[in-house]
């Protein structure tokens, strides 16, 4: 979930603008999700425990929330975004290693990858091709994102599984809307830096992926 | 460790919090409102995603 919206409006941007952000951030998203996956394929191989995805992904929201805001305007900010993705990539490698030794494992880790794509291309083509304006989406999203992260919180805690899979549910539905949001922001001219676009579609993508593989694996029969 | 794993990453989610928090109140009270139409057209594409995950549930359970 990415803090980092600006509270400020901002000047619009021309269509051309506009296309050309919208390019870059798809660039940066391929070659962060390419990244990510060797991670995590790294991960895999040198059999990391389960503990290794909080400690990434702990690092990975401390240097979203600091570090990237920071960086996002210069070329660092590329660096700090692959570093970003590396970190949540390489703790997705230990989620996947336990779901590997399930019997289905392999099978609902490829049905969760599947449906985050198709999820993802066609909440964007559909934004792209409507042009359909969603920021009115932005209140609810945010609010929505805020009394999910409390019920995280919370999770951590108190181990229940019907809060994990409404928490997983959730989160599925606020991403899925925040996809429209940042699509639409992009090419209306509401976003004008490609790395923070990325950052927030990517972990778009990624909490629908991780989210997904939490139902499946809960719902299966395994 | 895994319970002071837990307790830091509650603690940064705190912080996300905080941080998400001025940006929560400018979409609440500044942000564009939808339409009643707007609003049915989200409703529609959540309940199709809604149906596609149902889906996916019933093919991992066969």
């Amino acid at each position: 979930m990415n803090p980092n919206y600006a509270a400020v409006s901002r000047p619009r941007l021309s269509a051309l603008e506009a296309n050309k952000v919208l390019k870059n951030t798809y660039m940066l998203l391929s070659a962060t999700l390419a990244f990510s996956a060797v991670m995590a394929m790294v991960s895999m191989y040198t059999n990391m425990p389960p503990m290794a995805y909080l400690i990434s992904v702990i690092a990975a929201m401390v240097l979203g929330m600091f570090v990237l805001p920071k960086t996002a305007n210069s070329s660092a900010g590329v660096g700090v975004i692959f570093l970003i993705t590396g970190l949540l990539g390489f703790g997705l490698g230990s989620i996947l290693t336990v779901y590997m030794a399930m019997a289905n494992g392999p099978q609902i880790i490829a049905t969760a990858l599947g449906g985050t794509g198709i999820i993802f291309l066609g909440l964007s083509g559909y934004a792209l091709t409507t042009k359909k304006d969603f920021s009115f989406l932005g209140g609810f999203l945010f609010a929505g994102m805020m009394v999910v992260v409390l019920a995280i919180i919370a999770s951590l805690f108190i181990q229940i599984p019907a809060l994990t899979l409404t928490i997983s549910a959730a989160i599925i539905m606020l991403m899925s809307g925040l996809i429209l949001f940042d699509t639409s922001r992009i090419i209306n001219g509401g976003e004008t830096n490609y790395i923070m676009a990325t950052f927030s579609i990517f972990l778009s993508l990624f909490n629908i992926f991780v989210s997904l593989l939490n139902i499946l694996g809960i719902m299966s029969n395994d | 460790m895994e319970l002071f794993l837990k307790i830091t990453l509650a603690v940064v989610l705190i912080m996300l919090l905080w941080r998400m928090w001025p940006a929560t109140k400018h979409w609440m009270e500044n942000g564009p409102k939808g339409s009643n139409k707007d609003w049915m057209t989200f409703a529609l594409i959540i309940a199709a995603i809604t149906g596609f995950v149902v889906l996916m549930v019933m093919s991992v359970r066969n």
